[in-house]
């Protein structure tokens, strides 16, 4: 199927400041998927509260809103525009959050703005808890048993049934802030209280140990017509209960056999499709001999989409944008090799590490313990032949 | 220990030897899935071939034993850029290379996999001479390398197919399993199934397969040049259009030679995890594995078989049926081991449980 006839005019929702877990990565997303819908002859508005980046460059959309980011400013930009689509899962976790709150306020609805890619419903089911766990249930794929509580005295009452030490992560939150792993009552009460105040909907989770357990990420892709492929996975040096932005991590996973990287690979692409995503999506599993539980879904381009891009060259944003005006990934061009489509998996000959880096020098206070949240402000990338290599390169530069 | 691959456009690279002392002459192909070597090392389909890994580092989780594909190592030779001697998973029982002694095979690291990826990429599969140990003149492993027959002059089969045949036993429906050097994995899904299997040798005569009083015959996968396949050729020639028939990889090759298709070989075959199929009846992409240096020529299977499925690189034949005959066949592996379960239910259950 070629691209909706029907969407001329889309409003990209561009990242906003850069902070911890949210840096330039949505910056390059947001540039790819640009340029992407403007190859397919789609008008870009695009509104971003940063103009420091580079999709804000007259040459990257048709009109550029350099304006807040919250919903009263983006719905006069949709009544004024006219847009007939949205695209919400390439700006990260701010635009998707802002495309929630327009569509919860009926601005979408009134404007008739289609949500393009992963439908809202997906989102939800996606990253609301309790949503998260139903849907995984239901799908009979194991998730870290866990309770959602909307209170400190509720948190008290989950230790009785699953003792120390917990993991704590909040709805709706960015790199996994105001989360933690607790392991006396004091640290539980602290971190929760901390948390409900930083979630957006005032919920966290309270979930099962899966602490030293393996921490293996995919990266899947699906179109509407049901194609779906991962494009790679990662594997983090540092064990669960280091977060993913803290940790060293390694394309493609270095410790599975094939048996367990086909068993995480087929439930990636099984969650996704159920979730009906379309586009890109980040999938996270905690693995011990042989035994997983799924962690995370990020039903957008994430931090470790930019990576995963970057490490086999696939581009994850541009495909997810075309994806999300009606294209299928076998229409889809691959920009690398020219002649073959979109819909393949990437085989790599070498191995690619991420090495986080941290601001100390300019925080000199901070607790530089590593938890669930993160608090590094970059990161380094670096490819080898072999593993040795790319780790050098990696901390040399 | 010295090693060194000879090519017989008289490419000659040298590094470090392992498993096994010893020569082994073969086509040099590469497979390119970063998992699953304790998979691809004993797949009787590469037989007669000296296999390079484009991934470079291998025997990271060591071998279990429990994911073999056969009896033991069928590869003649092994390429790679780095191999690991310490191993960490829960279920390794040792490192590739005491694998790779233990079977007899030599093996050979720290040498440029990408150039040789790429040069066999350009040039098209080339045929090689491995040495390992006790290394003599160059000149001698590439006359080796040169003089060697072609694949296509050998007769694989029949050193990969089981001695005598054997039963499986299920409560379902009986099937006529042709071993052209089936993989494990092929008869495990039959068997999840709960079909009663009677494997055969690749010689096995008609009247014995009658004798099981099959419901349906499948031809498995094997190696070396579809073409070679005489008896199993025969075999479908006789029950088509009586039992269903199903084939998988060489299985699919063998019908359509039968029913008057041609096959030709691929620049460089394909082989490794990540080759995307179309299913053109419902537009989907498929990722599947595949391993094979021969294809059907689409050309030829007009009027014969209804193409089902296409490669959606190169546009060559992954499946085709006779919904008259009673044939259904895929190009590709259906049966993982290694790579994605994708397509395992659609072809086991759809085929097999008809």
């Amino acid at each position: 199927m070629p691209k909706a006839a029907d969407i001329e005019k889309v409003l990209v929702i561009g990242s906003g400041p850069i902070q911890i877990g949210q840096a330039a990565e949505f910056d390059f997303s947001g540039s790819q998927a640009c340029r992407a819908l403007r190859e397919e002859g789609v008008k870009v508005v695009l509104v971003n509260s940063n103009p420091a980046t580079i999709m804000t460059d007259f040459e990257m959309a048709d009109v550029i809103y350099i304006e807040p980011l919250v919903p009263e400013v983006v719905a006069k930009i949709v009544e004024k525009e006219h847009p007939d689509g949205i695209l919400a899962s390439l700006g990260g976790q701010t635009a998707l959050n802002m495309t929630a709150e327009l569509a919860e306020m009926g601005i979408l609805s009134n404007y008739n703005v289609r949500v393009l890619g992963t439908p809202l419903e997906a989102i939800y089911n996606a990253e609301e808890r309790e949503r998260f766990k139903r849907t995984m249930e239901r799908i009979n794929e194991p998730i870290p048993r866990g309770f959602t509580v909307n209170s400190v005295e509720e948190a008290e009452k989950v230790v009785a049934q699953l003792g120390l030490p917990l993991i704590i992560r909040p709805s709706y939150t960015l790199g996994g802030a105001g989360g933690g792993v607790a392991r006396t009552m004091e640290e539980l009460r602290e971190i929760v209280s901390y948390g409900l105040k930083v979630s957006r909907i005032h919920q966290v989770l309270v979930e099962e140990n899966v602490l030293g357990w393996k921490e293996i990420e995919y990266e899947v892709m699906r179109d509407a017509k049901d194609t779906c492929i991962t494009i790679c996975n990662m594997e983090n040096l540092d064990p669960m209960g280091i977060h993913t932005g803290e940790s060293i991590v390694v394309t493609p996973s270095q410790t599975l056999s094939d048996e367990e990287h086909q068993m995480l690979r087929a439930a990636a692409i099984k969650i996704i499709r159920w979730l009906k995503i379309e586009g890109g999506c980040n999938i996270q599993f905690a693995l011990k001999e042989g035994s997983y539980r799924v962690i995370e879904v990020n039903p957008r381009v994430s931090r470790s989409s930019a990576l995963a891009s970057k490490a086999t060259g696939y581009p994850i944003a541009r495909v997810a944008a075309k994806i999300a005006i009606g294209l299928h990934l076998d229409e889809i061009g691959n920009d690398v090799t020219k002649e073959t489509p979109a819909s393949f998996e990437p085989a790599i000959d070498y191995v690619v590490v991420k090495i986080p880096r941290w601001s100390f020098d300019k925080f000199p206070d901070a607790d530089r313990t590593l938890t669930t949240s993160m608090k590094s402000t970059g990161e380094v990338m670096a490819i080898g032949r072999t593993f040795e290599e790319a780790m050098h390169k990696a901390l040399r530069s | 220990m010295k090693a060194i691959l000879a090519l017989e456009d008289g490419t000659v690279v040298e590094g470090k030897g392992f498993g096994a002392e010893g020569t082994a002459v073969g086509e040099l192909v590469f497979a390119t899935s970063f998992t699953g070597y304790e998979e691809v090392l004993t797949d009787p389909s590469y037989k007669g071939q000296i296999l390079m890994l484009t991934y470079p580092l291998i025997g990271n989780y060591g071998v279990s034993g429990s994911h073999c594909q056969s009896d033991g190592i069928k590869v003649e030779g092994f390429v790679v850029r780095e191999r690991c001697d310490f191993p960490s998973h829960y279920q390794s029982k040792r490192s590739i290379d005491e694998f790779l002694k233990q079977d007899g095979v030599p093996a050979l690291s720290e040498v440029d996999t990408r150039m040789l990826t790429i040069k066999t990429r350009r040039y098209g599969t080339m045929k090689a001479c491995l040495q390992v140990g006790s290394v003599e003149e160059t000149d001698k492993a590439l006359e080796l390398a040169k003089t060697q027959p072609d694949i296509s002059e050998l007769d694989l089969i029949e050193q990969v197919t089981c001695k005598n045949p054997y039963r499986i036993k299920g409560e379902g429906k009986r099937i006529a399993v042709l071993d052209l050097g089936i993989k494990r994995n092929i008869l495990d899904n039959i068997a999840k199934r709960n079909w009663d299997i009677f494997v055969f040798p690749a010689n096995a005569k008609e009247s014995e397969i009658r004798d099981s009083e099959p419901d349906a015959v499948l031809l498995s996968n094997g190696p070396g040049d579809p073409k070679r396949g005489k008896n199993a050729m025969s075999i479908v020639k006789k029950f088509a259009g009586e039992i269903p028939i199903f084939g998988i990889c060489l299985g699919l090759q063998i019908i359509a030679l039968a029913l008057g298709s041609d096959t030709y070989k691929l620049k460089f075959g394909h082989r490794g995890a990540n080759q995307p199929v179309k299913d053109l009846k419902t537009g989907r992409v498929y990722i599947t594995t595949q391993n094979h240096g021969f294809a059907v020529d689409k050309d030829t299977l007009e009027g014969i078989g209804e193409l089902t499925q296409v490669n959606a690189n190169d546009r060559t034949v992954e499946g085709f049926e006779d919904n008259y005959l009673g044939i259904k066949c895929v190009q590709y592996h259906p049966e993982a081991g290694p790579g994605p379960w994708d397509t395992g239910r659609m072809f086991f259950d759809a085929f097999l449980g008809t």
